[in-house]
């Protein structure tokens, strides 16, 4: 049961990087993002393509640190990876959603243009990469370091704890200290108050996609690693990044942290009683549930 | 190719176009006229399917219990097949109808979809229920002793059609009662139309169940036309995804345009699999990804473009500056 | 002098208009203040001189520049700021983020602004790292000025300032309302509070059905009898 705990906090940090970008782009532009799912699965691929394929190229050597799964590519290819996938976010919502937004339309239909780039990312890996699991590094042996109180975790997995770790602390300080990052703020608490202060909401829309896809990105490079690449990995993770948001509330970073470590811890555990394949069926029940008893969340208002 | 092929190539194709326009006719009562955005709807394709396969089909025995498990099996006639499945569909969507339907349209949105995806799960991993992956097989078709093999599709293209006119007209007549001026009221302004009375609620659930009887008839078509059935046919895109996009095309609201919108997407979609002939070597297993691309991208160029679809109607925007 | 005038406004939220031909003047260092009964317009006035909504017709002038139909990011620029009546403040950020947002536009250091916004609600200054969404009413009402303030209008446009508030407060918040047009502010008010905001009104307009009634000098109006039967209650 321990190790299925500590398994779950490395999933739900995973998920709680989708669910903070999930809750930043529902929160502030007002916008249930269907493709979030799949903007983790384009993040994976842009650093599947860079490791095995631009950074092979230019001979970027291909050594691993120690005990940890991957080298000097990896710490490339990730930030990089993050960037693109934020310059994706930014550039769908420059030719698709804002002209959706300047029509008037309502959440849902931007909801359901989301589905629809959901499918042309994913189609676009399809094409690409094909339907086959992939890995960053195949064939590798990954041993679990043993710790204390009989808890066996990769030293890949304690990795992606630091990481995550590392950005929600950045994403807090981003928030908290810089102007952009309180006018972000202010957009999701009252869009209209910050219009109406001068605020130039379309910047901060741009920003809130190019961060929700950076950690995105973050998100799916994370689980490849830890596990591997597929094309669906994206649309798999949907329904456990909106059960974090809704959980945590929507707009609330924190929130979303909580709710997708809570999530996670959930989905590891229900695997002592439960098939795996049933792990979202158990973060989409969590999800109604809340939504009965308590649909503003975890820290929602009344 | 020669008349006889090509002839038996648009028989299939109207088809399959009939069956898929079924499916907007009944998504077109949940979303063209209520406003509930529902991308579920492989979950009630997937219930129709199998609820008609199970009652159609006897309860395997004998050696052939060995291989095929199945939770019940009922060896009814096909129209019982359609009713039960227009049933079970219904019963369903009442049952999901009553957390969701309160909550708002998003909201309601990936509740269907977690539904969806339950839905499929279970009849994969539940061997006892339907077989898991392996699905069923051996559907039976109405009156195929009527005709040789290779003929079939005929009859069967006339059933579908008979059945998606039948089900359009009741539903026009539907629309132009009473109750079908309240549910327009309803997607046009919930508010407005809950304080002159009406329980929003019922009648948002009665569309929801309507709707969906129609899918599970949809789904029912669907099983006795290809005979055989898995989960794994009932996926988000063929499932979900293209219906919508038909609807979307067709124009929302207006039950011409999902017949129209259905056998147009399905046009194009059968058309560009003529498009694979051009395509390099390398590229031709990725072929189907290709075309469901140029299905997305035409979504997104509806909605920017042409929300309202071919036959719908704009809907106002009002003078207030976002 | 003129500062802000309208002609002529016809506007509306959708295709039915509320407004028909309203015009107002406000001259600078003035307080004007609109009166009449709900419904009147009076909101949705303020709302089109800031421009969120859009006149279908007449003219918006701001020290003789037409202003007519810009959007609020162009006219906060222009020296106009707005306190809507509702959801006026950012609830979970603190007093000094609030005020903070509203100096967001400023390229220049603000502090000394900051410091007289303080030093004009001095119960805020005790109290800016709180949350505003855990303040009272009038504290938040205060935050909601402050906000507005911080870029150095010249005209302020006051949406019923003492909506929700205990009468203890709302004598408290006029008070400050004439401090800040004592620093040389121009004012509009609108309020259903229709005694206190003529008595402190240089000039006074009567608004019903969308249209001007009447208009004259605020203390004028107070002694008209008709207007202090039908709007202020007798």
């Amino acid at each position: 049961m321990a190790e299925l705990i500590v398994y779950g906090i490395v999933l739900g940090s995973i998920i709680a990087l989708g669910a903070i970008g999930l809750s930043l782009v529902y929160g502030i532009i007002r916008f249930a993002n269907f493709a979030h799912g799949d903007l983790m699965s384009a993040g994976a691929y842009v650093a599947l393509f860079m490791v095995t394929g631009v950074l092979s190229w230019i001979g970027v050597p291909d050594n691993t640190f120690g005990p940890i799964s991957f080298g000097w590519r990896m710490v490339i290819a990730f930030p990089i990876s993050m960037a693109v996938v934020a310059v994706v976010a930014i550039l769908l919502d420059r030719i698709i959603y804002q002209k959706l937004r300047t029509k008037g339309s309502g959440p849902v239909m931007l909801a359901m243009s989301s589905l629809g780039t959901s499918f042309i990312i994913r189609m676009v890996i399809l094409i690409i990469w094909g339907s086959d699991y992939r890995f960053y590094r195949p064939g590798l042996m990954r041993p679990a370091l043993e710790l204390p109180w009989g808890i066996k975790i990769r030293p890949d997995q304690i990795l992606i704890l630091f990481v995550v770790l590392f950005l929600v602390v950045l994403l807090h300080l981003f928030l908290k200290r810089t102007k952009m990052g309180k006018a972000m703020r202010a957009t999701a608490d009252n869009m209209q108050l910050a219009l109406i202060s001068g605020i130039d909401t379309e910047r901060i829309i741009l920003w809130t996609w190019g961060i929700g896809g950076a950690l995105a990105a973050a998100g799916g490079i994370l689980y490849g690693i830890d596990v591997q690449l597929h094309a669906r990995m994206g649309w798999n993770f949907l329904i456990p990044l909106f059960a974090a948001t809704i959980l945590g509330s929507i707009g609330n970073i924190y929130g979303a942290l909580i709710g997708g470590l809570t999530i996670g811890i959930a989905q590891q555990v229900s695997t002592a009683f439960l098939l795996p394949t049933y792990k979202i069926a158990v973060a989409f029940v969590i999800m109604i549930l809340i939504l009965l008893i308590r649909p503003q969340g975890i820290f929602g208002k009344e | 190719m020669e008349l006889g092929g090509i002839i038996a190539y648009l028989v299939s194709f109207a088809i399959m176009a009939g069956i898929y326009a079924v499916f907007c006719l009944g998504l077109n009562i949940q979303w063209g006229y209520t406003g509930l955005f529902n991308i579920g709807i492989a979950g009630f394709f997937c219930i129709g399917a199998y609820a008609t396969a199970m009652i159609t089909t006897p309860k395997p025995t004998g050696i052939y219990a060995h291989y095929v498990k199945q939770l019940f099996g009922l060896n009814l006639p096909f129209i019982t097949g359609l009713l039960g499945a227009a049933i079970i569909c219904g019963i369903i969507a009442f049952l999901i109808g009553f957390p969701t339907l309160k909550l708002g349209e998003d909201y309601l949105a990936i509740a269907t979809l977690g539904i969806a995806e339950t839905f499929r799960l279970i009849f994969n991993n539940e061997y006892w229920l339907a077989n898991g992956p392996r699905g069923l097989m051996g559907l039976p078709q109405p009156f195929d002793g009527l005709v040789d093999a290779k003929y079939y599709n005929y009859i069967y293209l006339i059933i579908v059609v008979i059945i998606m006119v039948v089900i359009y007209l009741l539903i026009e007549r539907a629309i132009r009662s009473p109750w079908g001026r309240v549910l327009r009221a309803v997607r046009e302004d919930e508010v407005s139309a809950g304080m002159s009375g009406k329980n929003i609620f019922s009648f948002k659930m009665q569309s929801l169940v309507f709707g969906a009887m129609v899918m599970g008839i949809g789904g029912a078509l669907y099983a006795h036309y290809t005979k055989s059935i898995s989960p794994a046919v009932f996926t988000p895109l063929y499932g979900t995804f293209i219906i919508w996009v038909m609807l979307m095309a067709g124009g929302s609201g207006n039950n011409k345009g999902a017949i129209l919108g259905a056998y147009a997407i399905w046009a194009i979609w059968i058309g560009t699999t003529f498009l694979t002939d051009f395509l390099p070597y390398t590229l031709k297993a990725r072929a189907p990804y290709i075309r469901f691309l140029l299905i997305g991208i035409l979504l997104e160029i509806i909605l920017i473009y042409r929300p309202q679809g071919i036959f719908g109607e704009e809907k106002k925007v009002s003078k207030l500056i976002d | 002098m003129i500062i802000l005038k309208t002609e002529d406004i016809t506007a509306g939220y959708t295709e039915v208009d509320i407004l028909h031909d309203v015009g107002i003047r406000l001259k600078s260092g003035e307080i004007v203040s609109i009166i009449g009964p709900n419904g009147a317009g009076k909101s949705t006035l303020l709302k089109t001189i800031f421009g969120i909504l859009k006149p279908s017709q007449g003219s918006i002038t701001l020290k003789g520049e037409d202003i007519t139909g810009l959007k609020p990011d162009k006219i906060v620029k222009k020296g106009i700021s707005y306190v809507p009546q509702v959801e006026n403040v950012f609830p979970s950020m603190t007093i000094q983020e609030n005020l903070e947002m509203g100096a967001f536009i400023r390229k220049d250091d603000y502090s000394k602004r900051l410091d007289e916004v303080y030093n004009l609600f001095t119960v805020l200054r005790e109290r800016k790292k709180q949350k505003v969404g855990h303040l009272s009413g009038g504290q938040r009402q205060m935050v909601a000025m402050g906000r507005a303030l911080m870029l150095d209008p010249q005209v302020l446009l006051l949406d019923e300032p003492s909506a929700g508030l205990a009468p203890i407060l709302v004598s408290d918040i006029f008070e400050k309302i004439l401090e800040i047009n004592a620093t040389g502010v121009a004012i509009i008010i609108v309020e259903q509070n229709a005694r206190e905001a003529l008595k402190m009104a240089h000039h006074g307009y009567v608004l019903a059905m969308g249209r001007n009634v009447l208009d004259d000098k605020g203390e004028a109006l107070l002694a008209n009898e008709e207007v202090g039967r039908l709007y202020l209650g007798g």
